[in-house]
């Protein structure tokens, strides 16, 4: 019980403060999957950032689903997506039917405004983390070159981030494993 | 026979709308205004301006709120599940899979070469964060916001919802 309602309060936050659409939420789910429930590692999220972008539709009913399913079971799905979707829905439907537009309020607007160095400054920070998680593994040199040429990939001939990211997945599971026979060993004690 | 039509309405663009939230308005509109007219474009785009004022991701917003407007409460249930449930499913199946061979050299290898592209996938947007707040209120209130909130954040470990509440209060008053 208190999972379901750690992941419904988990999940009612980032709906209701991921202003700039679904990509600006991000750095929220990161915080509190990772950073403050630990539900799982930030290896693991990239894994699902990965596959998220690589799949159609919106990326934070994903997200929220799929934690919610991997923490929580069915019921820890449901509970993740109604917390993310249906308050601000709600909130849609009754503003649209009470107020003809709220685009007059400026107030509105500043907040809007104000809020979005600070996404900026969160996606920095998760920047920063898969960076340095990367090099870990790749070492820096190979890290920096990928970088690069990743970049190039996806600015300069606006290729698909899926197309790169499905492209790298293959590549890795196509790849012959150096250490198979170190691997076997590992196997059999486990 | 009308939530059939909400169904479909709204998981095309939830199946062919590569890149988020945002990269499925078009397909939407394309349903909502062009095939099935429940909306005129205008009602469309007022739809769309309430909703990128409103938090929360802006797909399920649209579908939660013109499915309500086309089949009640009924067709408002249909149009979210239409538009989230196949990438979901999609999502967990495969990661599933990769979870039951997580220790597999070759997962392990698809995890670490994936990371360079996460990477430059959330630099790129912290980039476009940030210049879109620079062209919008200045470099200033720019940097006066982002360092602020980057030492809550990453000194004082205040949790993200309160800086952005902050911010909501600061930008509410300040840059009105």
């Amino acid at each position: 019980m208190k999972l379901q309602w750690d992941l419904f309060v988990a999940f009612l936050r980032v709906g209701l403060l991921g202003y700039g659409g679904g990509p600006a939420s991000i750095p929220l789910v990161y915080k509190e999957a990772v950073d403050r429930y630990k539900w799982m590692e930030a290896e693991e999220f990239g894994d699902i950032i990965a596959l998220g972008n690589a799949l159609p539709g919106p990326i934070i009913t994903k997200l929220a689903g799929y934690v919610g399913y991997r923490v929580g079971g069915i019921l820890g799905m449901i509970n993740s997506l109604i917390a993310s979707v249906l308050p601000t829905v709600i909130l849609m439907i009754v503003l649209l039917k009470s107020l003809s537009s709220i685009k007059q309020f400026d107030w509105v607007g500043g907040m809007v405004a104000a809020v979005i160095p600070v996404v900026g400054v969160m996606l920095a920070q998760m920047t920063w983390t898969f960076l340095s998680n990367a090099s870990k593994g790749l070492g820096w040199l190979v890290t920096i070159f990928m970088l690069g040429i990743i970049f190039f990939i996806l600015h300069i001939f606006s290729v698909h981030p899926a197309i790169v990211i499905v492209t790298l997945l293959i590549m890795a599971l196509v790849q012959k494993d150096k250490q198979s026979v170190q691997k076997k060993n590992e196997g059999k004690v486990s | 026979m009308i939530y059939w039509q909400i169904f479909l309405a709204f998981f095309i663009p939830g199946i062919l709308g590569y890149g988020g939230g945002p990269a499925s308005i078009p397909l939407v509109e394309h349903e909502v205004v062009d095939r099935y007219k429940w909306l005129t474009v205008e009602e469309f785009s007022e739809v769309l301006a309430i909703g990128n004022s409103l938090p929360g991701p802006i797909a399920t917003k649209l579908a939660g709120f013109i499915g309500y407007e086309v089949g009640g409460v009924v067709g408002s249930i249909v149009a979210i599940f239409a538009n989230v449930a196949p990438s979901l499913i999609l999502m967990i199946v495969l990661l599933g899979i990769l979870l039951k061979y997580k220790n597999s050299p070759k997962v392990k290898r698809l995890t670490l070469y994936v990371r360079p592209v996460i990477a430059v996938l959330l630099g790129v947007m912290a980039f476009e964060f940030f210049s879109s707040s620079y062209s919008g209120i200045g470099l200033w209130q720019t940097i006066i916001i982002a360092v602020v909130s980057w030492l809550l954040m990453e000194k004082f470990k205040v949790h993200p919802a309160f800086v952005i509440l902050a911010a909501f209060v600061y930008g509410g008053f300040f840059l009105a």
